[in-house]
């Protein structure tokens, strides 16, 4: 069991021979990922990493191949409306990784996700690994060890983090999944939570949030009456200055509840169990599970 | 980004939204000749003296001035361009004036709030007004949010005809008043969605002593993202309004701010970035900035991050934090040398590194001749950089 993508899912690949696509099918593949066709405009009939058929459309290669995922390396202009098409072919799980979407097309993109009821990941996200199964991002997948905690993260590195002190703490993995820092993303905190909550698999879930924004709150409360399974929480970003935007453009105080602070203490009274220090999430989860 | 007020008040002219009218200046020898353009063109015999700067609370600290004749205006516009404001945005530093906004004034007989911003709980833009205006709205949505009408407008539609006249009743206006407005908050929509705003603010819309409603005031902040679409915004961008040391950081496509502590750090990802700050912190020392090298960090990357670094003079010891997925260490180690060599090393590096070819590096590290601290984790990482400082 996993959340969002197994073995089994058959994947398309959008911007398949741009630098970013060609070089992470590769990685996806070398994972045991089942990566089935590429899409990009003006490329199709081409013939990729010795199997993989392009397509100008994600139409095309869904009806050659019935793919049921799909992951986007396009250029942030014309990123939403990757989005869109996949979802217009009702791709069930989509990750987005590219960053710097503009919000307005991201709005539009998010709408036309939730009218299908299907599942967005990113973007400007690190995707989604189901450790010794399934790759759909651009994750290191070395670091993770298959075993019984779910990761939910807004950061790609600092998951890498926390995956890696979870593996020294002789705790492995279910799924990691990276839900970006835009101000607009697909997959939620909550609806995170609710996919861990679902999995029999996963014991005890990780959820690293940041400043901005109030989805770790939401998730929290959500938690709160609804989770039975031990979570631990951080966020990044108890020293950063209020209205300046540290790096990812959601990561940016603009009122009370947007602080590390104010959210780490909402977390704790609705029971999870929040590190003060990034350094503590691994055996935090130890401590409890 | 960020724009003046003089700058957004153009782009709300252009959507038909009846504006505070006036022109700019930045060499006080111009004031005289502006001073009496404006009192022409707008066929006004009173002014208002306005400082330029990307901070609000002008007015409280000064920067703001009514003038009603012609020589007081050239006296507050003598006084205000080139002064340091200071007001409660900018920090006690304050911001030195390079240019001022000479407009027409007009009798108020009330004032308004109206802004638009994403709702991002919701997925939606919300638009807001309030009878409470020219005030810090944000006092207002703590006391006394029911003076806050909300209305959320749906991901592919525009403000509806209902919807601006739910706002226009809100603020109790007559039949008159609310034609002029919701044509206004119409308008307003179609530009903070057309020009990819982040923020519409408009503090005070008001009503004149002849009841016409005139936007006083105009703040517009727009979706860095966007920006490839919309020259004319990019055109409008004013440098010395942000950090020098950041303009730079951000040619190398380094991500940088600068804070007020004495542990310079580079981390490669946002997040990770801001956890090392915290956790400098928590140990006992403060962070100098927050710098991120992004996902594509090689030697050039590095060295230019630790040139930016260095360049803040309170800088006493440097943490160099990655966590290397696609980025690989030994790379990294390897711009960590050539830097060092470089730049010559005038204050203690720790450097902490994980993940992809991590072994690999901390030979190269080890092998080399420079002067750097190994660190085995995070924690020993801020632990070793703390110790520094301190000692």
């Amino acid at each position: 069991m996993s959340i969002l993508i197994n073995k089994n899912s058959k994947i398309i690949v959008q911007g398949i021979t741009g630098s970013e696509g060609s070089f992470h099918t590769e990685q996806m593949i070398d994972y045991g990922t089942n990566i089935v066709a590429g899409v990009t405009p003006g490329k199709g009939g081409q013939i990729v990493f010795d199997n993989i058929p392009v397509f100008d459309t994600v139409k095309e290669a869904k009806n050659a191949t019935d793919a049921n995922a799909s992951i986007i390396f396009v250029p942030p202009r014309f990123a939403a409306n990757a989005i869109i098409e996949s979802a217009n072919e009702k791709i069930n799980t989509i990750v987005c990784i590219s960053e710097g979407i503009p919000v307005r097309d991201m709005i539009k993109a998010k709408e036309i996700i939730d009218k299908n009821k299907l599942n967005l990941v990113g973007p400007n996200c690190p995707g989604i690994i189901t450790v010794d199964e399934c790759k759909l991002g651009i994750m290191p997948g070395f670091i993770a060890k298959k075993g019984s905690v779910g990761v939910i993260s807004k950061s790609g590195t600092l998951t890498y983090e926390a995956i890696d002190q979870l593996v020294k703490n002789n705790l492995g993995q279910t799924t990691a999944l990276g839900i970006g820092g835009d101000p607009i993303i697909g997959t939620d905190m909550k609806k995170a939570l609710k996919l861990f909550e679902d999995d029999k698999e996963t014991k005890g879930i990780v959820l690293i949030g940041e400043i901005g924004g109030t989805m770790e709150i939401e998730a929290a409360l959500w938690a709160k009456d609804n989770s039975t399974k031990p979570i631990v929480g951080f966020i990044a970003g108890q020293t950063a200055p209020p209205g300046r935007r540290m790096g990812h453009a959601g990561a940016i105080i603009s009122g009370g509840d947007e602080t590390a602070l104010a959210k780490m203490k909402i977390m704790s009274e609705c029971g999870i169990h929040v590190c003060e220090s990034p350094s503590d999430i691994g055996i935090k989860m130890k401590e409890i599970i | 980004m960020k724009i003046h007020e003089y700058q957004a008040k153009s782009i709300l002219k252009k959507y038909n939204i009846p504006i505070q009218d006036g022109y700019t200046l930045n060499n006080i020898q111009d004031a005289k000749e502006t001073i009496l353009k404006v009192k022409n063109d707008f066929s006004t015999d009173d002014f208002v003296v306005k400082a330029q700067i990307h901070a609000g609370g002008r007015g409280k600290g000064g920067g703001v001035k009514y003038s009603p004749d012609f020589d007081t205006a050239y006296e507050n516009a003598k006084n205000i361009l080139g002064m340091n404001l200071v007001t409660p945005q900018t920090g006690e530093r304050g911001k030195l004036v390079n240019t001022i906004y000479i407009t027409e004034a007009f009798n108020i007989k009330k004032e308004y709030y109206v802004a638009i911003t994403l709702d991002r709980e919701r997925k939606k833009d919300v638009f807001m007004v309030s009878t409470e205006g020219g005030v810090n709205i944000e006092e207002v949505a703590k006391n006394t949010p029911e003076k806050i009408t909300k209305i959320w407008i749906e991901p592919l539609e525009n403000l509806s005809n209902e919807d601006a006249e739910k706002l226009a009743d809100s603020l109790k206006f007559d039949k008159e008043l609310k034609n002029q407005s919701k044509e206004i908050f119409i308008n307003l929509y179609k530009c903070y969605k057309e020009m990819d705003c982040t923020i519409l603010e408009v503090n005070p819309l008001i009503k004149s002593d002849n009841d016409k409603i005139i936007a006083l005031d105009a703040k517009l902040n727009f979706d860095s993202n966007a920006l490839f679409r919309h020259e004319d915004i990019l055109s409008m961008r004013d440098l010395s309004e942000e950090d020098s040391m950041e303009i730079e950081a951000n040619k190398f496509n380094l991500n940088y701010i600068k804070l007020d502590g004495n542990v310079g750090c580079m981390v490669n990802g946002a997040g990770l970035a801001m956890a090392t700050m915290d956790i400098i912190k928590l140990t006992g020392g403060e962070p100098a900035n927050f710098l991120d090298v992004g996902g594509a960090a090689n030697a050039d990357t590095i060295k230019n991050g630790f040139k930016i670094i260095l360049k803040d003079k309170n800088v006493k010891a440097v943490l160099i934090n990655i966590f290397g997925g696609i980025v690989r260490c030994d790379r990294v180690a390897n711009g960590v040398v050539e830097a060092v060599n470089e730049l010559g090393l005038k204050v203690p590096v720790v450097v902490r590194l994980e993940g992809t070819n991590a072994i690999k590096a901390k030979d190269i590290l080890s092998k080399s001749n420079v002067k750097i601290i190994p660190a085995n984790d995070l924690k020993d990482a801020a632990k070793k950089v703390v110790k520094e400082v301190i000692k």
